[in-house]
């Protein structure tokens, strides 16, 4: 069994969550130069120019790319052949969040979901972070992690579907929530899928499926087919950058399907703004 | 499209030359205020009380920005969602303000409330907390500090750049720029 210490697991965390803070990772950067160049409003093209402008700024000055810095959202697969020595997995997964959030000047966005208090001098600074855990083969543990803002997630939308509504049916559905949202969600977007499973499952999919790196297509060449599908779809709306009117309101389309029950079609569609900050590493 | 470059208290005269799709470069003393803060603005005065600050020509700022760094005025500071002002801003603009800033559609009541009082909704770029940031020279917290990032800050802006979205004619350049691009199936 290795054995790996509490510290490294905390000091880990505060580093990815510092640096995603401040540099827009080569993925998203690069689809939003294409972007740029593909957009034929002025307008939007010219509010794509400052989206690019402003990942500059923030890389070389190391100020956050936007004021909202998110909910820490994790997605950590644990080896079998590991545990932590000096404490639980969560809470130093917890603890890299405080300070890094702490340390990298970043926003306490955490909040009751009624008085609105915030929580950063009660439970802790921009605490708790979303934490999905997932057992793997191995002695390793790794550990995915994405800034997740609230426009973006106001967003999104689930719902299960009878199994007839098929690919027309979930097309249409990913239509109507992106055609809605408009502006809100700071096109250009990256859409998170998730089908089947149940009604969690699939929104757990289509958070996960935000994590996916921008340039990939999907292994499964009939959801890499859905996938551009649903992306043509999304950018006819018109929507454009920050709702301004453009040809490109999406960046890209990922998908996570799973097996399903005989009588329901689940699904979920998370969204993701321009600044997705998103990282991995394994430990 | 022109640019104007306009600083604060604005006017009447400013509001009303603005078409939805101009850019303005703001310059001058800006409030921020988010959900709480504006709740707690709108029960001042509809109770009849002294706001923290004077609304007359004022723009509202939506933005929570994030903790500044040594040295800095502020943190990172793009808008955010405006929506969640709709039900607050027609009231503001009824009492004197004349514009705000954020990101996103409003409803039907902002609009009419922009056209009634000579108001304008500038949109921000949302993401550009960096950038935005950088044009803010001064900011100290007025009111609320107890709501953190959500506090009324007032700050100094120089050549803070803005979109019209919504203007005193009941243009929207959602409305305009979408239609324009949209490809009917």
């Amino acid at each position: 069994m290795r054995e790996i210490e509490f510290d490294v697991v905390v000091k880990a965390v505060k580093n990815m969550i510092m640096h995603c803070g401040t540099d827009l990772p080569q993925d998203t950067y690069m689809a939003l130069e294409e972007a740029m160049e593909a957009e034929k409003s002025p307008v939007s093209k010219e509010v794509i120019r400052q989206i690019l402008e402003n990942a500059d700024i923030a890389k070389d000055e190391k100020r956050p790319l936007c004021q909202d810095t998110g909910l820490a959202v994790f997605f950590v697969n644990v080896g079998e052949e590991v545990r932590i020595n000096g404490g639980l997995l969560r809470d130093a997964i917890n603890k890299g969040t405080e300070e890094g959030y702490t340390e990298g000047y970043l926003r306490a966005s955490t909040c009751e979901p009624f008085s609105r208090a915030n929580l950063k001098d009660t439970l802790g600074y921009n605490l708790p972070a979303i934490i999905h855990f997932d057992i793997v083969l191995g002695d390793k543990i790794d550990i995915e992690y994405a800034a997740k803002g609230g426009g973006s997630e106001n967003v999104s939308r689930a719902r299960v579907f009878p199994p007839a509504a098929g690919k027309d049916g979930i097309v249409e559905y990913v239509k109507e929530v992106i055609s809605d949202a408009g502006g809100n969600p700071c096109p250009p977007i990256t859409v998170g899928v998730g089908i089947g499973g149940t009604f969690e499952k699939a929104c757990i999919s289509s958070k996960h499926a935000l994590f996916r790196d921008l340039e990939t297509t999907n292994e499964d060449p009939e959801m890499a087919e859905l996938e551009a599908r649903m992306l043509h779809e999304i950018n006819n709306l018109g929507i454009g950058a920050m709702g301004m009117g453009g040809t490109k309101t999406a960046l890209a389309v990922h998908i996570e399907s799973n097996p399903c029950h005989i009588a329901s079609l689940p699904v979920s569609v998370n969204v993701q703004c321009h600044s997705s900050r998103h990282t991995h590493i394994t430990i | 499209m022109a640019t104007y470059t306009l600083t604060t208290p604005l006017t009447a005269e400013d509001t009303k030359q603005l078409v939805a799709g101009d850019t303005v470069l703001l310059n001058g003393t800006i409030f921020t205020a988010r959900d709480a803060a504006h709740s707690r603005l709108v029960a001042l005065i509809e109770a009849g009380e002294e706001l923290p600050f004077d609304l007359e020509g004022s723009i509202i700022y939506f933005v929570g920005p994030t903790p500044p760094k040594p040295g800095d005025p502020i943190g990172s500071a793009g808008p955010t969602t405006s929506y969640r002002m709709d039900s607050f801003s027609p009231t503001m603009l009824k009492n004197g303000s004349k514009g705000m800033i954020g990101k996103g559609k409003r409803n039907q009541a902002v609009k009419d409330a922009c056209v009634e009082y000579d108001g304008i909704y500038f949109g921000a770029t949302g993401g550009a907390g960096a950038l935005l940031g950088k044009q803010i020279r001064s900011a100290e917290v007025i009111a609320y500090p107890e709501l953190g990032p959500e506090a009324v800050r007032k700050i100094t802006v120089e050549d803070f750049p803005v979109t019209v979205v919504n203007d005193t004619k009941g243009n929207d350049i959602y409305q305009i720029g979408r239609a324009k691009y949209e490809v009917k199936a």
